[in-house]
């Protein structure tokens, strides 16, 4: 007798349960904006999302660090349960779920809404779109190649405000003098930080044309060249003006010294701007940003963001995947985000007039294809990629490591990358 | 019961070794290349980083776990006043999460935060100690942090084995006028085999295995200072991607376990034949 009563009560409670996601889908999504000026902006894209008159609503997985972030999406995936939607940054991090098949064709909603034609420069768009087919969303364009510094600490120290890194350097003394840490940097996260930099000055010395071609040929010749070690010896030299709490630290903690005046100098990616905006400070008065460490020949990375959506099995969940893949590049939701975060919008018909003088200078830069620089992630895989960071971080700490020895290792990861 | 465990590890340990001689990446394949993943793994600088550091790690926290843990549990022995609450304080260590007392240790020791800026603070401005941040010392740092939550498990198991000697043979060696060291180190170390040989598997196998404490403290920083095994083979499987390698390398932290097993597996086949069994 109990049991028929129960049945009934069984079958209720599961055709509850399955009723639930057709009325409001849940999308969890992973994603490392942990930051004061990052949390800010992806706010922007989970108020889009939970007010898209679906009843959809944004799960917010926010997980510090990017390669811890992608680690535990890779696990997810693997072990059969992969979130609705994930961050990444283009290039070849995700060849594999691709050709795995793990991710959702997104070419119906790109072909809807023309991102073909909106998204600019192409180089981030071909990011997402392998062999005809769309696989992911670019949100931002991230130029690696900017250096923010403290317009306070260069005037205390009675030194001109930077042109280019070798003017700096010249003037680091004289900060270090004045009591300020001349150059601020993190060795977090395996030392992602400081291959940032060291990218950034490759390009610099060896010009894009010889940093592309080092880099499609795995030209162990190139990387092993006298310009390479110039670089690691000019890196030596900065390691000199960074204080000794730089070892663990994060890069928005690295940012933060500089934004309160004690620390001069930082070189990180533009979503750095997301934290001086967060603080209350402005491009014109406080703050500098050097564009491309130097001022005469501005680069523009096609880094970025981009988020993956992940194959459900589920009609209703994919419906709301491909409600959220139109929506996060649609032009207000581009907008508001990346004001937020100091990024330039992939799309070049949306009004970026309210923008502060720095983002000003990249979206000048952006136009002219000359001063595109590919980002390093498309032509390395993650592999490649932290012995990267694993060499210049053993380098920048190790001081007994000549700038010789550092030359030819890399020239040896350059001439094994696949 | 058994049978799943064994069965678990034994197939565990198989596919990681079969996956070593695959050019597996993100995905298992069994796209078999040999020994190059060996290779390549003996050829990278963090490899052998980390397997200098485990040695080093391994032989300076073994040796003086061993030797603290001992001599605090004679301290014990002395039929102290509240021996419980020192008991507690000594063990405490090792009831917490290495995560959370990595990081605690992580805070003490970093120079902006911690006991530099402390004491310059209170007006010593030449005051400088930074370990962590220094690649030639971090490792001692790490050494440190180990000793100090390894040695109170010793020292609760020696205590154990120290209050199994009877009372009777101190009394005999009181009466023979032999010296209470000489005692310790002559009569009642060797009685004590046990209680030595159980903490020393356990400090073993804690610092084979040593990743929290590295995590926490260091991140395996600076640069690739710190960085040991279990970091390693887990740096390569999740966030490289590169899963050939990883398995590699776990395969090679397997070998030393197997030698180990091996010795004492003859040992006891010698002494099994000695005796005649």
């Amino acid at each position: 007798m109990r049991y028929k009563i129960l049945t009934p009560a069984l079958a209720a409670t599961a055709a509850l349960q399955f009723a639930g996601p057709a009325a409001a889908t849940d999308l969890e999504v992973i994603h490392w904006w942990t930051s004061k000026g990052e949390s800010a902006a992806v706010s922007q894209f989970a108020k889009a999302f939970d007010n898209d008159g679906h009843g959809d609503k944004w799960v917010d997985s926010a997980i510090a660090l990017g390669e811890t972030a992608r680690s535990t999406v890779m696990q997810r995936v693997l072990g059969g349960d992969p979130p609705g939607a994930a961050q990444f940054n283009p290039g070849r991090q995700y060849e594999e779920l691709i050709s795995g098949g793990k991710l959702l064709d997104l070419t119906d909603v790109a072909t809807a809404g023309k991102w073909d034609e909106v998204i600019r420069p192409k180089a981030i768009g071909s990011a997402c779109l392998v062999d005809g087919h769309w696989w992911c969303v670019p949100v931002n364009i991230h130029s690696n190649y900017w250096a923010w510094y403290s317009k306070p600490v260069f005037e205390k120290a009675g030194v001109p405000e930077p042109k280019n890194l070798a003017d700096f350097i010249a003037a680091a003394p004289k900060i270090k003098e004045s009591g300020a840490i001349p150059f601020a940097i993190g060795g977090d996260g395996n030392g992602w930080q400081i291959q940032l930099l060291f990218q950034d000055m490759v390009t610099e010395a060896l010009g894009v044309a010889k940093r592309d071609e080092m880099y499609t040929k795995k030209s162990a010749e190139i990387a092993g060249g006298a310009e390479m070690k110039g670089v690691f010896t000019q890196l030596r030299s900065l390691k000199q003006f960074t204080d000794n709490g730089y070892a663990n630290r994060n890069w928005n903690d690295t940012t933060n010294l500089v934004i309160t005046g004690k620390a001069g100098l930082q070189v990180m990616g533009d979503w750095a701007r997301g934290e001086f905006a967060a603080a209350g400070m402005t491009g014109v008065k406080d703050f500098g940003c050097m564009i491309g460490l130097n001022e005469e020949k501005p680069v523009v990375s096609t880094d970025g963001d981009i988020i993956l959506f992940f194959k459900q099995n589920n009609p209703d969940v994919e419906a709301a995947q491909k409600r959220l893949a139109a929506l996060l590049i649609s032009p207000e939701v581009q907008v508001a985000f990346n004001n937020a975060k100091g990024s330039m919008p992939v799309r070049g018909d949306v009004d970026m007039s309210t923008a502060d003088p720095c983002m000003q200078k990249s979206l000048k830069a952006v136009e002219d294809p000359a001063n595109i620089v590919t980002a390093t992630n498309r032509f390395i895989t993650e592999n490649t990629n932290q012995q990267i960071n694993e060499l210049v971080a053993q380098f920048f700490a190790d001081d007994s490591m000549t700038a010789d020895d550092a030359t030819a290792k890399f020239s040896t990861i350059i001439g094994n990358s696949d | 019961m058994i049978l799943v465990a064994v069965g678990v590890f034994v197939i565990g340990i198989g596919f990681s070794v079969l996956w070593s001689f695959t050019s597996s990446k993100l995905f298992p394949t069994y796209d078999f290349v040999g020994l190059a993943q060996y290779r390549r793994l003996w050829a990278d600088s963090r490899w052998l980083v980390s397997v200098n550091n485990i040695w080093f790690f391994g032989l300076m926290s073994i040796t003086c776990n061993m030797v603290f843990g001992y001599l605090l549990a004679v301290f014990m022995d002395q039929r102290i006043r509240q021996e419980d609450l020192f008991r507690s304080i000594f063990l405490y260590p090792f009831a917490m999460s290495l995560i959370v007392t990595g990081l605690v240790w992580q805070w003490v020791l970093d120079p902006n935060l911690g006991l530099q800026a402390a004491l310059r603070n209170l007006g010593w401005s030449s005051f400088s100690f930074a370990p962590l941040v220094d690649a030639e010392t971090a490792i001692y740092a790490l050494v440190v942090a180990g000793i100090w939550q390894g040695s109170g498990v010793t020292m609760a198991i020696l205590l154990a084995g120290l209050r199994g000697i009877d009372e009777d043979i101190w009394k005999a060696a009181k009466v023979d006028g032999i010296p209470t060291w000489r005692t310790h180190l002559s009569i009642v170390a060797p009685m004590m085999k046990g209680a030595f040989a159980t903490a020393f598997v356990l400090q073993c196998v804690s610092v084979v295995r040593v990743y929290d404490l590295v995590i926490a403290m260091t991140g395996g920083g600076p640069g690739i200072a710190t960085s040991m095994p279990a970091v390693y083979v887990i740096q390569l499987i999740t966030v490289r991607q590169n899963v050939g390698q990883g398995m590699a390398a776990a395969t090679m932290m397997l070998l030393p376990v197997l030698v180990v097993l091996a010795f004492s597996g003859i040992l006891l086949w010698r002494r099994n034949r000695e005796v005649g069994v």
